[in-house]
């Protein structure tokens, strides 16, 4: 048994070490959001946060994820008040949707860490694969955060 | 004025935030509907006691938005309130039962709209009809003393009205004949930018592809297909994993083995490290060099001629000028950001499938041919698809999991791991191009000459002889080139490999574009001519085309920007699924010779539009698309196997590489609905190659750039 601290909850689970985060989560505890995409750590579909941070959970065992507080799409908000989600309606960014749990996480972690990111700052960490090709409405809608929290 | 002022009204309703969170149908079963008491006015729609309104979509969403722009067409006849508008997927199932009442239910082609616009417009207005006459009925007066407007019946005389919901359950049983549909002057609703339904769901992980499905008491397979395409299994020792924990059984198919586990990860790496012997057939001696120079060498012999005009031989001798250029594209994956999968339960008398694809009708038809249960008792619950781009309209991993679960007697979720997927074959065709042109004196285009080697399509899906047979996709684009000659021919070979091929994102045109465009501007360079100047001369009288051409040389300000050195603009102009599409690239290669598409203009007529909205974002996603393909798309071929099989090597466009897009519509209106989940694609490659040129003095002429040492002249 594995003690792991999802979206504020600790949650117990029975798997094989070295099992990636990514399918406990989705096979294990049923949070289906954070998506499968390559199995390599590369497109960013998979991506939740650990203490913040944004990490790629098929790259990610089970145990190497056991210290952190970890964030997945469904408890970023409940009610998809997040003004990251809420940027990315008014934005109109998802198209077939599947890699937007990762983008929006990334994004989150991206302004948790520069209240204000620059082109170039969003180019470098934002780095998830959109097959729909939906990149100028996410670095829209993530200007629309850092505009929308003022300060700069 | 007081249609403008509502006009105004729906358009602030529906761009308020969230508007439409609340209105949002899960679409998981089809009969989850079971307790909902709406009326079912006609199978197209529901409308509950509370007014809120159900329209069912035929159509597979796969990120183009028909979630929205198709319930958008029947809420317009409707006279519905938009803000109580949700959607839900139509049922496979009862279209089978019901002599099919959905009629077109696969997606592809750029023909959501194109194809069902005017059965949904019938749709709408009836329903809209049986409200009515549902109402006059209740006040005991003629329904043409009634009309129907903003979810509201009203009685012209007595001022008196009533909302849809309190008729729904009489208008139901009443029946109406010759209903009307509206004048596109009178719509209130199509032409609006509208916030797609789908889109809460996609924000907050609550929408439900295919891999997300959860069935009670369901297991997991992992798969492994021979590595090369068309080989078989030869043996496997599931005896070597067997006692690894959660593991259920192996399945043995043809071309691929399967393992069963209670989670998928079980699976997963259980079938890693089963040992399989494989019959790898002959294929396995292929490598991309000799598939590369058999396509090559083919262009040297006489095609099958397919158009013809004046004397081109003649023409060609005459000519003071004449020059030839060959162009290659690769097979290319489809790369789903959703890898392939499917679940399903196979028990004595039922099949039940959830899974995202573009054709239910066809997964029904595949599994009730495989189990012999027949069609009217099984069951596609179609989800929302991770992308498709055609590769979902194709029945392989359907049918592999219908086999699969067969031998289990659970319900199964099969899962494709990323190198399953890409090593899977249905990839977009490989083609070989040669161009020749003839000039006259006064550097006048006289004589054209095209013949292309193409991996054929229509062989794939039918039998051998169709290799004699035009496949019309490998052709589309090139024998109706829009570019006036007196003397011209086209001429086509067909050439398959082992590789299996699939409709890919704007199929034929995706290679035939890049080649023509590019040579066009060959062309243009021949003649001494600006690439914009040569094609409108060549496009004379073509007033739909040159129009586009007016619109994007306007807005990508062609021939009046300056640009730094190593900075320079490129133009493509094509014609597909209905839409005329034209692009101006703007391209920087560094002293280093870094590449950058700067910016992307785009002018686009596909006639009118439903969603502004949505078809914007689907221009910009047919370009990414496009784009990816030019840079970066290429699959190389050892021993027979291909060697991209992941995002690492089978490389995406991601947000550094992002160019500006702009987007200009130049509708012509009128009968014209042209498709858009496509022609965007097309013009992207030609359109940054021939910047490319303008910079390096060097043509590309064989896909992906990448392969090119890029140097400015």
């Amino acid at each position: 048994m594995i003690d792991l601290k999802i979206n504020g909850e600790t949650k117990s689970v029975e798997v094989e070490k070295g099992t990636p985060l990514l399918w406990v989560l989705r096979d294990n505890l049923n949070l289906t959001g954070t998506k499968f995409g390559c199995g390599i750590g590369h497109c960013g579909a998979c991506t939740v946060l650990m203490n913040g941070h944004a990490t790629k959970s098929c790259t990610t065992s089970v145990e190497q994820a056991a210290s952190f507080d970890i964030v997945t799409i469904e408890g970023l908000s409940q009610d998809s008040s997040h003004p990251v989600q809420l940027a990315w309606i008014e934005e109109d960014v998802p198209q077939c949707g599947y890699c937007q749990s990762g983008q929006i996480l990334a994004a989150v972690a991206l302004l948790n860490d520069k209240s204000h990111p620059t082109d170039e700052e969003i180019n470098q960490s934002m780095t998830n694969v959109c097959r729909c090709g939906t990149y100028q409405r996410i670095r829209k809608a993530i200007h629309r955060v850092a505009r929308e929290r003022g300060g700069q | 004025m007081p249609d403008l002022t509502r006009r105004g009204f729906i358009r602030a309703s529906i761009t308020a935030t969230g508007g439409m969170m609340l209105g949002f149908h899960l679409p998981l079963s089809a009969n989850s509907d079971a307790a909902d008491p709406a009326a079912e006015i006609n199978a197209w729609l529901t409308i509950g006691a509370d007014d809120s309104i159900t329209i069912r979509v035929a159509q597979a969403e796969m990120g183009q938005g028909v979630f929205t722009a198709l319930p958008m067409i029947v809420a317009e006849e409707l006279e519905a309130d938009w803000r109580n508008v949700r959607a839900e997927f139509a049922d496979a199932n009862r279209s089978i039962r019901e002599n099919r009442v959905y009629q077109r239910m696969s997606t592809g082609g750029s023909y959501a709209i194109r194809g069902s616009r005017s059965y949904l417009q019938q749709a709408g207005a009836e329903a809209r009809e049986r409200l009515i006459k549902a109402a006059a009925e209740m006040w005991l007066v003629g329904p043409e003393e009634c009309y129907a407007d903003y979810g509201r019946i009203h009685h012209k005389n007595s001022g008196r009205s009533t909302n849809y919901g309190a008729v729904a359950s009489a208008a139901a049983m009443v029946s109406v004949a010759n209903v009307r549909i509206k004048k596109p002057e009178q719509f209130n609703l199509l032409g609006l930018p509208t916030k797609r339904l789908d889109v809460p769901a996609k924000v907050n992980g609550s929408a439900v592809f295919g891999i997300d499905v959860r069935i009670p008491d369901m297991v997991y397979a992992a798969v492994a297909h021979c590595p090369v395409l068309g080989g078989e299994v030869r043996s496997l020792l599931f005896n070597a994993v067997r006692n690894r924990p959660g593991i259920i059984r192996s399945v043995r198919l043809k071309h691929s083995v399967a393992i069963v586990a209670e989670h998928f990860w079980q699976a997963k790496t259980a079938i890693d490290a089963m040992p399989v012997q494989w019959k790898l057939g002959p294929a396995a001696k292929t490598y991309s060099g000799s598939i590369k120079s058999e396509f090559v060498d083919t262009l040297k012999l006489d095609g099958a001629v397919i158009y013809s005009q004046g004397d081109v031989v003649v023409a060609m001798d005459e000519a003071e000028k004449s020059f030839k250029s060959d162009y290659v594209a690769p097979y290319l994956a489809h790369a789903c950001m959703e890898p392939l999968n499917c679940t399903v339960h196979v028990q004595a008398d039922r099949v039940d499938i959830w899974t995202g694809v573009q054709d239910p009708e066809s997964a029904l038809r595949v599994a009730s041919q495989l189990t012999g249960i027949p069609p009217v008792n099984v069951y596609v619950h179609n989800c929302f698809l991770g992308g498709g781009f055609g590769r979902r309209s194709n029945m392989d991993f359907v049918e592999e999991a219908v086999l699969i679960a067969m031998e289990v007697g659970r319900p199964v979720q099969m899962i494709w791991t990323r190198e399953e997927d890409m090593r899977s074959g249905r990839y977009r065709p490989m083609s070989a191009m040669r161009f020749k042109a003839g000039f006259d004196l006064d550097k006048h285009l006289v004589a054209y000459t095209n013949h292309s080697v193409t991996h054929s399509l229509a062989a794939d899906r039918g039998q051998a002889e169709d290799m004699n047979k035009l496949d019309n996709a490998s052709v589309e684009g090139l024998v109706d080139m829009p570019y006036r000659v007196a003397n011209k021919e086209i001429s086509h070979t067909a050439k398959n490999t082992h590789l299996t091929s699939w409709w890919w994102r704007s199929v034929g045109h995706s290679q035939n574009a890049f080649a023509m465009e590019c040579f066009v501007d060959e062309m243009a360079s021949a003649s001494d001519m600006d690439p914009i100047a040569f094609r409108r001369k060549h496009l004379a009288g073509n007033t739909a085309l040159l129009n586009v051409l007016d619109v994007v040389e306007r807005e990508s300000g062609w021939g009046k920007k300056k640009f730094p050195q190593g900075t320079a603009q490129g133009i493509a102009i094509h014609e597909s699924f209905g839409t005329i599409c034209a692009q101006v690239a703007e391209v920087t290669v560094s002293d280093q010779g870094d590449l950058k598409v700067n910016r992307i203009v785009c002018a686009i007529d596909c006639g009118n539009l439903v969603n502004p909205l949505s078809a914007e974002m689907q221009v910009e996603s047919g370009i990414v698309f496009g784009l990816t393909a030019a840079l970066y798309g290429k699959l190389t071929v050892e021993n027979g196997v291909i060697l991209e099989d992941n995002f690492d090597t089978y490389r995406m466009v991601t947000m550094a590489e992002m160019p500006v897009i702009e987007t200009h519509f130049a509708l012509s209106g009128g009968e014209k609905w042209g498709g858009l989940g496509e022609p965007a694609t097309p013009p992207v490659a030609p359109a940054v190659c021939n910047a490319l040129y303008r910079i390096t003095g060097r043509r590309i002429r064989i896909l992906p750039i990448k392969d090119y040492l890029l140097r400015r002249a």
